[in-house]
């Protein structure tokens, strides 16, 4: 393998991280916030994408990507109102299989309400045969979008969560729920509030890699799938190792297709999660002894 | 111990009277799909078995169906006639393979189905064993994931190995001769024969689970659901008691994926989907969790449904729902006297009871 | 518990009693297995669209030999068994004339079987060779052959002096089959396959895959896909700065795909039936009327560009009725020999001639190669 080409793995590697790590902060948030995994996560991505692409036939298109991340952030809003915010303790299995069914209903809306045809934005910059060229190494101006993007996304995120009131508050929430309710914190509130910034991060998301990826209404599920898997690699719960495990994913599947025919691509990053889910719980940045302590 | 078995004999009165109704109003053809979703609750109840009683949620148990039906439409369908050495030959007498003539009149050698099942069933619980050894380990989010994540990767192998058919799947699978004159398969002709089979492979399937829960290991197992270390301060082998749940499970999936793929004549990757994977979960939920009656009156009922095209266009859509307000509004299932008070009490604001 | 047991008895029963209901003489039953929804819903909706436009449209005029058309659609969701379960239905419950569909190939194998015993005509809308071949006196198919597309193609690479090529394939029936007659043709036409990947139909970046077959020094890449994702090999493609041209299958006729690839789809190459490009046929072209009136039809009813798959059921459809016409009477077994017989039926994938041998019916002039100019399909040929 020359340099020319392992550069070039490195980028297309990059490029899946970044989407799969915009995807596992999305879990990261609601998790921290509440302990359960939203498997509907990938449907934020999708809706955030979708929406865009309608609203961008009105709007112009900075404007069709806030709006969009405004109505998916009120979709996260109402999920959480209709389906988790008035169970009581409800249990870890009940959770999952509710959030499973969101995330169909979710979908089969998409389908009823968009039609089965795929979707697109137009690139932010330039076209789609554009691409910056270093060396022998070429690069989509979107890629740097939507690296540039994201890390503008987790900087504001850890700000929001270090340095602000409320952000403080859901911490508080998120490291012990009956010690913040007395202190007068409203953790309900708190949930419904991270259904709304993790639905908005994953229409940032969505947003922003619909022009490379395209967007379908069942384009969330397989998302989801891999961000889960990179949540976990990075140690549930931990978005700045989100970011870490979504590259050491991302890079490995682009150099899996050089020894492997594509096809098992998928297996790769799920036999990995298996891998990760049976040696080391909480994941390769996570600490074993603070995963212990977490309630499953 | 009568009490045990009094549904058992009700059960297998409704099916009879579902077979006298469709024969004295002519219309027999419900029983194809009927006999499609015996298959389909054989996978349920076990899964039921798993779910409800032990605790442990699958999230991949299509995986196991698929494996079950892979194997047999594989090893029923590959030639080896080009191959026809002296140990095929003895194979053949041994009754291991078996000649047959294919839809145009070419021959065929290929593994006699019953060889094929047997190495499916023992291939799905070897898996099966294999798999939950590490993966019944984890608990909650991590377990689901766990499963899930096999369920994909079973997803993907069907999908990308060629002499699996990828995306095709295997077709032109040939009847499953049980006995003589008693075959599985689609033929009109064999539908009534074929709907007593598969229901009552059901029924058996129920009276070993119904046995099992009211046994010493069933008691354990539920006892793991309620609190595993409590379980295993006092004794209990939760791990095994837990892995060997999922192998039996296990196996009603495979022999499931087995008999369907010859009624069928064939198996696609669907089968190994993760949709499938949690319907299997909704109707297991919608029956009750710790419910086997539930489960099995729900999956006749809703995959009959699915099967004849009610739900159209919805489909899926209609199990998402069912999911969703099954858990949250009757966690305990929908096949319950105490139902309506619950939803009373939802309503009133105190409905975590159930829970 | 016995309570809910009645209750559920009798939900089944009247399930039973809905189910064998009125069964009117009168209408000629067409049932049609189509995956309108699930992950080969771009192929079935547009076919179980064009199907009630034109059942309506036939009914308007009068049906079929005085008899009304009745149109059964069942979603398969592209799934094997529900195709088998609704075939079983369609057969024995509701007595269909016709079976139109499945949509996939994987579907269509696994009923190719149960029409065949059941003695129903079945018209599939997949691809795949082998639905024709071995052929089964009852199951036909429409869409043209894959191995007429692969020869299009090496015939345009031989005047464009290309010998070396990579191959893109998706994980689906439709580039599965077209890889194994990639695989199967290149060498009689002097074609080498330097590499050759399949990638997942919902892929949602292919650089990696792109960079490999680059890095085999081919000259032209050759996309095999019917999904989305083929327009992203394109991009990805023009990305890294591969310079060759990119042919692409008769899967591409759908122009939504071009608009997804933007700029990168410009150039590209591929076979097609003339639906796409029909409004700029020359006028003496047998097929011009009728994809005109199918195009203009479809978009004005659905607000939606018409694609080719929808084609394929107009074709169904179409060879379903002239043969009911021709044969003089709604009889099974005299509809499927007049099938075998019909010549020189103008359809929307070219001029179908059937024969005993032959259930497609198509041959290689079914195709036009096309190329993409300004986001727009025009013949390479103007």
């Amino acid at each position: 393998m020359n340099p020319d080409l392992f550069f070039q793995y490195v980028v297309a590697g990059i490029t899946y991280g970044t989407i799969y790590a915009v995807v596992a902060i999305g879990f990261n948030i609601i998790y921290n916030a509440t302990g359960i995994i939203n498997f509907a996560q990938g449907e934020f991505v999708m809706l955030g994408g979708m929406t865009a692409v309608t609203l961008s036939r009105f709007l112009p298109l900075p404007v069709a990507i806030l709006g969009a991340v405004a109505v998916t952030t009120v979709i996260g809003a109402v999920i959480d109102i209709l389906f988790i915010r008035w169970l009581r303790g409800p249990s870890v299995l009940r959770m999952i299989i509710i959030t499973i069914g969101v995330s169909i209903l979710v979908r089969e809306a998409a389908l009823h309400v968009w039609g089965e045809s795929v979707r697109a934005l137009p690139y932010f910059t330039g076209t789609s045969v554009t691409s910056i060229k270093m060396g022998n190494v070429y690069i989509s101006p979107q890629v740097l979008w939507v690296v540039g993007v994201s890390a503008v996304a987790v900087v504001a995120l850890s700000a929001f969560f270090n340095y602000t009131m409320l952000g403080r508050q859901m911490r508080a929430c998120a490291a012990n729920r009956d010690a913040a309710r007395l202190c007068g914190i409203s953790a309900k509130n708190m949930v419904t509030l991270s259904f709304m910034l993790s639905a908005g991060i994953g229409a940032i998301g969505g947003a922003v890699v619909c022009p490379i990826t395209y967007v379908q209404y069942d384009s969330g599920t397989p998302l989801a799938i891999k961000g889960f898997t990179v949540a976990i690699l990075g140690g549930i719960g931990n978005s700045a190792a989100a970011v870490g495990a979504g590259m050491i994913l991302g890079i490995l599947e682009s150099f899996s297709i050089w020894v492997l025919p594509a096809a098992y691509k998928e297996v790769i990053s799920i036999s990995l999660l298996l891998l990760i889910l049976f040696i080391r719980p909480s994941g390769i940045f996570g600490s074993a002894e603070e995963a212990r302590l977490k309630e499953f | 111990m009568r009490g045990r078995y009094l549904p058992v004999a009700a059960f297998a009165g409704l099916i009879v009277a579902i077979q006298m109704a469709t024969h004295f109003t002519g219309s027999g053809y419900h029983l194809t799909q009927l006999t499609m979703s015996a298959y389909y609750s054989l996978l349920a109840i076990g899964l039921c078995l798993l779910v409800g009683y032990a605790g442990q949620i699958s999230l991949g148990h299509a995986g196991f169906f698929a494996i079950g039906g892979y194997i047999t439409a594989l090893l029923t369908t590959h030639d080896l006639s080009s191959r026809a050495g002296g140990a095929s030959r003895w194979l053949a007498k041994a009754g291991i393979l078996s000649f047959r003539i294919d839809l145009y009149g070419g021959e065929l050698l290929t593994v006699h189905p019953w060889v094929a099942c047997l190495v499916a069933v023992l291939a799905t619980v070897g898996i099966a064993y294999a798999v939950g050894g590490p993966v019944l380990k984890l608990k909650g989010h991590y377990l689901a994931m766990a499963t899930l994540g096999f369920g994909v990767i079973i997803y993907r192998i069907v999908l990308g190995t060629e002499f699996l058919g990828a995306a095709d799947g295997i077709s032109e699978v040939p009847p499953f001769a049980i006995l003589p004159g008693l075959e599985v398969s689609g033929k009109a002709a064999l539908r009534v024969p074929n709907y007593y089979l598969a229901w009552g492979l059901v029924i058996a399937g129920m009276v070993l689970l119904l046995n099992l829960i009211h046994s010493r290991e069933g008691r354990a197992l539920s006892s793991i659901h309620g609190a595993e270390d409590a379980a295993e301060a006092m004794g209990i082998p939760t791990a095994r008691y837990k892995l060997s749940a999922f192998a039996l499970s296990a196996a009603f999936a495979g022999l499931a994926g087995v008999l369907l793929t010859h009624y069928n004549g064939g198996i696609g990757p669907s089968e190994a989907s993760v949709m499938k994977s949690v319907r299997y979960v909704a109707i297991v939920a919608i029956g009750g969790m710790a419910n086997l009656w539930g489960t099995l009156l729900m999956s006749l009922l809703l995959n009959y449904l699915s099967l004849r095209g009610y739900f159209g266009t919805y489909d899926d859509a209609v199990f998402g729902a069912i999911l969703i307000l099954i858990m949250l509004f009757a966690p305990g299932g929908l096949l319950r006297r105490d139902l309506l008070e619950e939803v009373r009490d939802v309503f009133r604001g105190n409905g975590e009871k159930a829970s | 518990m016995r309570r809910k047991r009645g209750f559920i008895c009798a939900i089944v029963a009247l399930a039973l009693l809905v189910g064998a209901g009125v069964q009117a003489a009168d209408p000629i039953k067409v049932g049609a297995i189509l995956s309108v929804t699930g992950p080969a819903s771009f192929l079935g909706a547009p076919e179980a669209k064009t199907l009630e436009m034109l059942v309506e449209e036939q009914n308007k005029k009068g049906g079929v030999l005085g008899r009304k058309i009745e149109l059964i659609v069942k979603d398969s969701g592209a799934s094997p068994e529900k195709a088998f379960s609704f075939a079983k239905q369609l057969m024995e419950e509701d007595k269909v004339f016709a079976i139109i569909g499945p949509s996939t190939s994987g579907e269509t194998m696994k009923i190719k079987g149960v029409a065949e015993v059941g003695k129903t005509i079945l018209l599939s809308c997949a691809a795949a060779e082998v639905i024709v071949n071995p052929v089964a006196k009852y199951v036909f198919k429409t869409p043209q052959k894959d191995s007429d597309a692969v020869v299009k193609i090496f015939q345009q690479m031989k005047t464009m002096k290309i010998s070396k090529i990579g191959v893109l394939s998706s994980n689906t029936g439709f580039g599965k089959a077209g890889e194994e007659q990639i695989m199967k043709l290149a060498p009689e036409h002097g074609i080498t396959v330097l590499a050759s990947e399949v990638y997942d139909k919902a892929a949602s970046d292919l650089t990696a895959e792109v960079t490999k077959v680059k890095a085999a020094g081919v000259e032209a890449i050759l996309n095999w896909s019917i999904e989305p994702a083929q327009a992203i090999v394109i991009k990805n493609a023009r990305q890294i700065g591969f310079k060759g041209p990119i042919f692409q299958s008769h899967g591409f006729g759908n122009i939504k795909y071009v608009e997804a690839a933007g700029e990168a789809a410009e150039g590209v190459l591929f076979p097609a039936g003339r639906l796409l490009v029909a409004d700029v046929l020359p006028n003496s072209n047998p097929q011009k009327a009728l994809l005109v009136k199918y195009k203009k039809d479809y978009e004005s009813r659905y607000k939606e560009e018409a694609s080719t798959f929808g084609g394929h059921a107009y074709d169904a459809f179409l060879i379903l009725v002239k043969a009911i016409e021709k044969a003089g009477k709604v009889d099974m077994d005299a509809v499927r020999a007049t099938i075998e017989q019909l010549t020189g039926v103008v359809g929307t994938g070219g001029v179908f001639n059937f024969s005993t041998t032959d259930h497609n019916g198509l041959n290689i002039d079914a195709f036009e190669m096309l190329t993409v100019r300004k986001g727009k399909f025009v013949p390479l040929a103007n």
